[in-house]
């Protein structure tokens, strides 16, 4: 394929990654009025799970996938777990400290994760048979993947279970006093949420058939947030067309940034890193409610006042 | 025996100098009600403020801490009226994620401006000082004191002035404190003035015996954090007490495992104190 066709068709497969974690995100952010700071530490667990069971046990990928959402949604739990009771900052503390300390241990511990060498060599679906087409193949897979979860936690969304998330994300003590087990609902949004994230990052892996601990910066969380609070909070089509549009803006910043004659490619970095912060706090304090803002149904009339 | 001695000693240096940022973020929180996640750049703001006084003006290390203070107290206290202020409405969450984007556009800006490469200060070489077969830098002596200092005044100014009493007052209850007639708003961005520039001072103090880059706040962030929560989020006196058993508890931990995980040792703490006692040593609820 050609060199502007290969670029497309990665960009296609790098907003699919952020779509899936822009819809974990708006899970817990949308639905529970949860934050996680470290959503790139779930990120990379999940990649790191997938990468290490299928290049060190050889199990299918498959496996892999399955590995890496379970490992996620125990990290998930285990974050949660200790904070629910408490404020929300508690519990975004917390979400910073699980990604640097997920960051430290595949940087450190070289025996399982290669340290800043990274695993390489992870297998992709089919990638003999397809050839050069693998990569087109794959993004279109991961639009259905996109779509899939996308369908699903719509689903969520709009059923009792959703509705009761967002009692929670509303006001935990009327939640609590309708009898919806608030402790429950949020551990359990929570962890299905960085399972989805754990989800991306094994994903991930498996395109890009290397993964390191460098890839998971601090600022992929920025970003997502960028996305979902771009997209409209609490809307799972506005994470989608969030992840897309931040994409986008990364990739026009680049060009931007690259135009600017007489600076040294740290000062075209920077610039960038500075337009996505600031791109965050303008869409905070412009459009808080995003491009698609969430839609709230009218509650039922009762049946009869006479 | 020995290397336990050095390690108290190491962390207890570590730890007066972890106090300074650890009172910042806390006391922001004691009156802002939101956890001020740009801590880590205000930190490393005035590393690059004390460099700046130190290499290009040529002032000792000392008063250059002026420079660390006045840089990260300015630019800390703009950022909470023009960015930050205004979405506090929106809720405390709200306000940290944009203190998030505020601390990447802030860290940037410095890179901009000077690029990734290491940079250290114009200071005296000195031979480090043995007593009792414990070894101890003079420049840690130098920061131990420096550090000591700042919190000194730090106390008397929040215990002696009208203007730290009614900041204590603030963060105890606001309600009462504007019967009192206490104008809120100047004491929060007081706060903010005074909490970023100790997380200046703090950032220069860490980066004067090595070197700084446009990371140097971010790497002890979570240390700073850890400190805040195991001495009780908005307590001062909880984040010196914090700070230093942060600082210990990190040294220590160096004798068995490998030093790189010296912030896990921060994470750690996090996780324990708030599943045992979520309002830390000295801190009031946590819910």
């Amino acid at each position: 394929m050609s060199g502007w066709a290969n670029y497309i068709v990665f960009m296609v497969a790098t907003g699919g990654f952020y779509a899936l974690l822009a819809l974990s995100l708006n899970l817990i952010w949308g639905g529970a009025g949860m934050v996680n700071l470290g959503l790139a530490g779930f990120f990379a667990l999940g990649a790191y799970a997938s990468a290490l069971l299928t290049v060190k046990l050889g199990a299918p990928i498959l496996a892999g996938l399955a590995g890496a959402l379970l490992v996620g949604a125990v990290g998930g739990y285990v974050v949660t777990m200790s904070t629910t009771r408490l404020r929300g900052d508690y519990l975004a503390i917390v979400t910073l400290g699980f990604a640097e300390t997920i960051r430290l241990i595949a940087n450190n511990e070289i025996w399982l994760t290669r340290g800043s060498d990274g695993v390489s060599g992870i297998p992709g679906p089919l990638k003999a048979e397809l050839g050069s087409w693998f990569n087109a193949v794959y993004a279109a897979g991961m639009i259905g993947i996109v779509a899939l979860v996308w369908f699903g936690l719509r689903r969520l969304d709009q059923s009792p279970y959703g509705r009761a998330l967002r009692a929670v994300r509303e006001d935990q003590q009327v939640a609590q006093v309708a009898g919806k087990r608030i402790l429950r609902f949020k551990v359990e949004a929570f962890a299905i949420s960085a399972a989805v994230a754990g989800l991306a990052g094994a994903l991930y892996g498996h395109f890009n058939s290397y993964v390191a601990p460098d890839i998971f910066q601090p600022l992929i969380t920025v970003y997502i947030f960028l996305a979902v609070a771009a997209g409209g909070v609490g809307r799972v089509s506005g994470a989608v067309l969030g992840a897309y549009l931040v994409v986008f803006f990364l990739e026009s910043t680049r060009f931007a940034a690259a135009a600017i004659p007489g600076l040294s490619p740290v000062q075209h970095a920077a610039i960038r890193e500075m337009l996505v912060g600031l791109a965050l706090i303008l869409v905070l304090r412009v459009r808080p409610q995003g491009i698609l803002p969430e839609r709230i149904p009218p509650a039922p009339r009762p049946a009869s006042v006479t | 025996m020995d290397s336990l001695l050095q390690a108290a000693l190491n962390g207890l240096v570590a730890g007066t100098i972890l106090a300074l940022p650890a009172i910042g973020f806390t006391a922001m929180f004691a009156v802002l009600r939101y956890p001020n996640f740009a801590v880590a750049a205000y930190a490393t703001l005035g590393a690059y403020g004390g460099w700046m006084a130190n290499a290009w003006l040529g002032w000792p290390a000392f008063v250059s801490l002026l420079g660390a203070f006045a840089l990260a107290g300015v630019v800390g206290t703009a950022a909470e009226r023009v960015v930050l202020e205004p979405l506090r409405p929106a809720g405390a969450l709200t306000a940290a994620i944009a203190a998030i984007a505020l601390n990447v556009i802030l860290e940037n800006v410095l890179r901009f401006c000077f690029g990734n490469d290491l940079l250290g200060y114009d200071l005296p070489l000195a031979r480090d000082i043995r007593f009792a077969g414990l070894r101890i830098a003079p420049q840690q002596i130098e920061n131990l004191t420096l550090a000591l200092a700042v919190m000194g005044a730090l106390f008397a100014f929040l215990a002696f002035t009208r203007v730290g009493k009614a900041m204590r007052a603030t963060a105890d209850n606001p309600d009462l404190a504007r019967l009192k007639g206490i104008e809120p708003r100047r004491v929060e961005l007081l706060a903010v003035f005074v909490g970023a520039g100790l997380c200046g001072v703090g950032g220069m103090l860490l980066g004067l015996d090595t070197s700084i880059d446009p990371l140097t706040g971010f790497r002890v962030v979570l240390s700073v954090f850890a400190a805040a929560v195991v001495g009780g989020l908005g307590s001062i006196p909880g984040a010196v007490a914090g700070a230093l058993l942060i600082g210990l508890a990190e040294e220590f931990a160096t004798l068995a495992i490998a030093p790189t995980y010296k912030s896990a040792v921060g994470f750690l703490a996090i996780l324990l104190v708030l599943t045992l006692r979520p309002r830390g040593l000295l801190g009031e609820r946590a819910y």
